[in-house]
């Protein structure tokens, strides 16, 4: 194969059957989940293409998640930078705060077909272990959350939520006791329970069909948002902005856009305290590649191949690793992923909460603050697009805290 | 021929099972670990395994996971792991040495340079939980030549199809995962283990030792009346936490941990 250029891929046609995405995802589980990854594929590759199933989805995306999601301009921030005019993609405004239903509405339907009648997941802010809660309260199922003891104290009000959907959350004391642990634990418990148990993954990592699967259900942010763009501009936009901790709501908006090679596209890491601290979330930027989880990708990790701690202010970033797809759309070139640190997401927090009345999640934060960086360097006749995945309540106890607040 | 292949031929020729003890290298500290794998070949190891540390070990119960705790609080490498190995071939060239661990720290090195390394420090086997046939073939590649068997899992969910394919890629031996679950479960069930074996036994003329939840002389013979060895974890890493949290010295360690072999291997010999 001769060197290509990235608007000659093939982009749909990722990941091959296996899973992989050049060098990176493909499917590094032990033997006993080989069998329940095949059955998960066999099933979604045949739900994937039932209008019946199809439609479930979208009736639920329209009614119980009240999609589609609007695009606003934000009018005044694009005049405050004097650049590109912005829009966001309101994903804050999804049922439960965030994209991550979404995905959970697309993985609790095919739970349900394949008659399981457990779910599990892992969660790190609590974003996705909600968005799991609530649709097994809707579909009847029993739900397990795994979720690191650290972020248990950390994210109190969303364990309470989960609670309150008659999930049980279990905290994990092993390791750093983060999101990375919580999600060594669920593939502990789903080995276990292999049978009947469905392991809702909240990212586009894991091993294949996860990745794609994942992608596919979060793609509607970036079927809506291409649609509405041509309809309110009568054009494509110039640049799409989003965070990437592990990537769901970035791969969605970006994933129907990848073959319009006149839109740039710019991931958002979690540049903690820097990358020169190695205090950070930001494998794409400073990690190699390596496996964890499943899949083939880039890792925070040491020289051992040891994987290690990772910091961000905002929970749901705070991952060593980072989609296989990511990975790869890193190496052709088609992404350019930048990190953004703790301090420039809360500034954009603050200013984005002050200049448009709307509140962003810690992680939409790092978007925001890039895009507050791109959009004076872009003429005015041009467009960004920018995902604001997540709503900004359930960072309201960490913003307070640092300024010295309590409740 | 491999090591582990003279090993296991000469066992079944005797009508014996191997008994293949599984320890954390560098749990509780470096300097312990080859004392003892010498303790565990005297007390009547055939094979030793050793568990390679990972920050993330998925695959491993709470008590495994805090043997990988205990070894990286030290900073254990790959690389440190293939000196103890080296060391202890000083003294035994005979007894069969299979790593087990995960994918991560063997792609740090990179495949060529850790079949080379793992090979001249003695290495005979290895077997990485998360890297299954489908995708180990570039590693096997480097492991053959080098003279190292990749040794695979096969799981109670492991299909016919499966075994064939898995068997078609193994050398040395098959690790076959006794239950659905993690290790050191408590859930084994050994009349589902002789009718797995037996699946297995049918396609495939490679040994096949069993794993997870074997914790005691009685759990041990039981499987090895069905399987060609018996590999005992989590019940020795208990013992090595326990004369840790006692504060035993190196020596009281090993000969309290080894112990349990002595006792397993006479109760497989008894067969």
């Amino acid at each position: 194969m001769t060197t290509e250029k990235p608007e000659q891929i093939d982009y749909a046609a990722m990941p091959d059957e296996r899973g992989h995405f050049g060098p990176y995802g493909g499917r590094f589980v032990s033997e006993t989940l080989i069998y329940a990854l095949d059955e998960l594929a066999a099933a979604y590759e045949r739900l994937s293409v039932d209008p019946v199933f199809l439609a479930e989805v979208d009736r639920d995306l329209a009614h119980f998640v009240g999609r589609p999601s609007p695009l606003y301009y934000a009018e005044r921030w694009s005049r405050e930078l004097g650049g590109a005019q912005i829009y966001l993609k309101r994903e804050d405004l999804n049922h439960t705060g965030a994209h991550k239903v979404n995905n959970t509405i697309g993985q609790g339907l095919l739970a349900r077909h394949m008659g399981k009648k457990r779910v599990i997941a892992e969660t790190g802010a609590g974003q996705h272990g909600v968005a799991t809660a609530t649709v097994a309260a809707r579909f009847g199922m029993e739900c397990q959350v795994y979720m690191g003891e650290e972020d248990v104290r950390r994210q109190a009000i969303n364990v309470y939520r989960m609670k309150l959907l008659g999930a049980e959350v279990i905290p994990v004391k092993s390791g750093s006791r983060t999101l990375k642990d919580a999600m060594n634990e669920a593939l502990r418990d789903w080995v276990t329970n292999v049978d009947d148990t469905f392991y809702i993954i909240g990212t586009v990592a894991g091993p294949h069909p996860y990745p794609r699967m994942v992608r596919d259900f979060q793609a509607i942010i970036g079927r809506e948002a291409r649609a509405q763009c041509l309809e309110m501009t009568g054009r494509l936009p110039d640049a799409l902005v989003a965070c990437v901790g592990g990537g769901s709501n970035a791969i969605g908006l970006f994933h129907p856009f990848l073959e319009d090679s006149s839109v740039a596209m710019y991931g958002i890491e979690a540049g903690g305290y820097g990358l020169e601290s190695g205090r950070h979330g930001a494998p794409l930027n400073a990690g190699l590649p390596g496996v964890l989880h499943g899949n083939r990708t880039y890792l925070m990790q040491d020289e051992a191949g040891q994987i290690i701690e990772t910091h961000s202010i905002s929970a749901g970033l705070d991952y060593p690793g980072v989609g296989p797809e990511h990975a790869w759309l890193r190496d052709i070139g088609r992404v350019r992923y930048e990190p953004v640190t703790d301090d420039e997401a809360l500034a954009a927090f603050r200013m984005l909460t002050r200049t448009e009345g709307i509140m962003p999640a810690l992680e939409s934060s790092h978007a925001i603050a890039w895009t507050q960086k791109l959009a004076p360097t872009m003429r005015p006749d041009q467009i960004i697009i920018v995902n604001l995945s997540g709503r900004g309540d359930k960072d309201i106890h960490t913003v307070a805290d640092l300024d010295g607040i309590s409740f | 021929m491999s090591r582990i292949s003279a090993r296991l031929e000469q066992l079944a020729s005797a009508g014996r099972k191997a008994v293949v003890p599984y320890i954390v290298a560098g749990d509780p500290s470096p300097d312990t670990t080859v004392p003892l794998m010498h303790e565990l070949v005297a007390q009547g190891a055939d094979i030793v395994e050793l568990g390679v540390p990972f920050s993330d070990p998925m695959a491993e119960g709470p008590v495994i996971q805090l043997g990988h705790e205990r070894a990286l609080m030290h900073r254990a490498t790959l690389r440190d792991i293939l000196a103890m190995v080296a060391e202890f071939r000083r003294t035994d060239n005979e007894t069969p040495v299979v790593l087990m661990g995960y994918a991560n720290p063997v792609e740090r090195i990179g495949y060529e340079a850790f079949a080379r390394e793992a090979a001249a420090a003695g290495v005979d086997g290895v077997l990485i939980v998360d890297m299954p046939p489908e995708e180990a073939g570039d590693l096997t590649d480097q492991l053959r030549p080098a003279g190292i068997d990749m040794i695979f899992l096969l799981a109670p969910t492991t299909t016919d199809e499966r075994i064939r394919k898995v068997a078609a890629m193994a050398s040395g031996y098959l690790y076959c995962v006794s239950l659905k679950g993690v290790t050191g479960a408590g859930h084994l069930d050994v009349s589902a283990v002789a009718a797995l074996l037996a699946r297995i036994k049918a396609i495939t003329s490679l040994p096949v030792t069993v794993g997870f939840g074997i914790k005691d002389a009685a759990s041990a013979s039981a499987i090895a009346r069905v399987a060609d060895g018996v590999v005992i974890g989590s019940a020795l890493v208990e013992r090595v936490a326990a004369a840790t949290r006692e504060g035993r010295s190196t020596e009281e360690l090993a000969r309290d941990t080894a112990a349990l072999i002595g006792e397993i291997r006479a109760a497989v010999d008894a067969l």
